[in-house]
């Protein structure tokens, strides 16, 4: 049952200092009108503003806001990378 | 070519010579690059009691993959480690191991600095200082 539920959302993540602007670690989306990374951050932000330093994955790949999505996708939004 | 990702304080000397000791390359080697980065006890003119590394899972470790297999492209190396710390950190705790073998120095020298570079810019890892009466996140690293 859980394995067709992820199948049919699309799974969001949100880390580090984005996490805490977003208020919210995770949330899956099952919105017909989302077709690309920009698209899953309008509808789980609710209209929060994009930071201009953000940087987006799907499936653990970089990609650009206007990648297109599917269902069954993971995408994940945070802000730049400071490790090492 | 070894990739880890510790939730907890290591000895990157020691590892480094256990990795190295059970390796397949004895005798191959003429040169080994190490880079160890560790956690200051000062940032950006405050004194830091602790840092937190967060990370985003399975993407670490992509990434740290990847960048370890185009090194391995790019110089002609024998092997490569690199071990990451995540969680709770105190001043003079070792971060980050980068160790690269190879027959001459200049591949094990090039491959390193190649690698410490991508990890800081590609590797999704985010930092979290607590100061004496704040916590603020690294905005970006220099």
């Amino acid at each position: 049952m859980r394995e067709h539920l992820n199948f049919m959302t699309i799974k969001v993540k949100f880390f580090a200092s984005l996490r805490e602007h977003v208020g919210q670690a995770e949330a899956e989306i099952d919105d017909k009108s989302v077709r690309t990374v920009a698209d899953v951050w309008r509808s789980v932000t609710k209209g929060l503003a994009f930071p201009d330093n953000t940087l987006m994955a799907v499936n653990m790949d970089y990609v650009e806001a206007s990648h297109s999505v599917k269902k069954g996708d993971e995408v994940a939004f945070f802000p730049p990378v400071t490790g090492g | 070519m070894l990739i880890e990702i510790k939730d907890r304080s290591f000895e990157p000397y020691q590892r480094l010579l256990e990795y190295q000791t059970s390796a397949g390359f004895a005798g191959k080697y003429g040169a080994t690059a190490v880079f160890v980065g560790s956690m200051r006890e000062f940032n950006q003119g405050d004194d830091v009691e602790t840092m937190l590394l967060e990370h985003y899972p399975g993407m670490t470790e992509k990434y740290l993959q990847k960048i370890s297999e185009e090194a391995a492209n790019k110089w002609d190396i024998l092997d490569s480690l690199i071990v990451h710390r995540i969680g709770e950190m105190l001043p003079n705790d070792p971060i980050v191991l980068v160790a690269v073998w190879s027959a001459h120095r200049a591949a094990a020298f090039d491959a390193s600095r190649y690698l410490m570079e991508e990890l800081k810019s590609r590797a999704p890892f985010w930092k979290k200082e607590r100061l004496s009466e704040q916590t603020r996140w690294i905005e970006k690293n220099t």
